[in-house]
């Protein structure tokens, strides 16, 4: 069955509180070295066929409109080979 | 006049919405947000609450809800349109405005009688007040942020489209304190803090917010005169 993912990111330049909590939270827990953190989403969207480039043109407009907001997310797709 | 607040699954401030229409001296409808019908009103509240359940995004879903298509046309169309909290969210979403709301600096939820000045009383929801009017008015948000990149903030600074901003300390990492913002007709306003809930000296922070529904009434008078 082919998967296509779909990372969406908050924007490099847009503050991310809850990856900044999640660095609060690493020292405290003993974990050292982690110089930042930022939490994101991923999709993973089950597909029928094969995954063509009309499908992942689809995918992407699907990621523009709902999966992502463009003001202040970026978004990743990628196929995934699934067994 | 006839002002319309839709419900959404999860919408919780429709009944206090509605309420402080009719206390503003109009008719309220219920509208629906399956429905792809506004009823025949002259102007539209989108209520705060947690529609669709925040999933996804705050209003991400709510935006393509039927009467959300009939809301974006009349808005076009220049039908006072306004969105309290959950509301500005969506309105945020539909691109009826720009920016987005994102979570609260703080990671936390925050509720308290919020001071606010009014910066922009040309609106059809602020004509109410004096420009520079400073009033109190509840808020409660988890993620009411406002963002936006520089050049938009400086657009809407300079055109004058920032509605209201907070003082006495920003509640949410808003940036540049932006409480409110309209678009550039001043139809649409969109509102983190709940003027709603700040209409009866009973039950609220005083009576502050009343000035937003009985600004809509000049506002149509106006505009369908």
């Amino acid at each position: 069955m082919p998967r296509v993912v779909v990372d969406v990111m908050p924007k490099p330049e847009i503050l991310d509180p809850q990856g900044k909590a999640v660095l609060g939270a690493l020292p405290r827990l003993g974990f050292g070295g982690v110089t930042d953190v930022r939490q994101g989403k991923r999709f993973e969207l089950e597909v029928e066929g094969e995954v063509t480039e009309a499908v992942l043109a689809q995918v992407r407009e699907m990621a523009e409109t709902l999966l992502s907001n463009p003001v202040i997310e970026n978004f990743d797709v990628r196929v995934e080979e699934t067994a | 006049m006839r002002i319309g607040v839709v419900t959404f699954p999860g919408s919780l401030d429709d009944v206090d919405a509605r309420r402080a229409v009719r206390l503003g001296g109009h008719e309220a409808v219920a509208l629906w947000h399956g429905d792809h019908d506004l009823r025949g009103v002259d102007a539209v509240v989108l209520p705060g609450g947690f529609s669709y359940g925040d999933y996804l995004r705050c209003g991400a879903i709510s935006r393509f809800a039927p009467v959300m298509t009939e809301v974006v046309e009349a808005a076009g169309r220049g039908m006072p349109v306004l969105g309290i909290c959950n509301g500005f969210q969506i309105l945020c979403e539909s691109h009826l405005l720009p920016g987005a709301l994102v979570r609260n600096e703080s990671q936390k939820f925050v509720c308290r009688d919020q001071r606010l000045r009014i910066e922009n009383n040309r609106t059809a929801w602020t004509s109410a007040y004096a420009e520079g009017q400073e009033v109190t008015i509840v808020l409660k948000n988890g993620e009411g942020g406002f963002i936006a990149d520089a050049e938009t903030l400086d657009r809407l600074e300079g055109e004058g489209q920032v509605v209201a901003r907070y003082l006495d300390g920003n509640p949410n990492g808003s940036l540049r304190d932006i409480a409110g913002i309209t678009n550039e007709r001043g139809n649409v306003v969109g509102l983190m803090p709940h003027p709603e809930h700040a209409v009866e000296e009973l039950t609220g922070a005083g009576t502050d917010g009343l000035g937003f529904f009985t600004s809509a009434l000049a506002a149509v008078e106006e505009t369908f005169a």
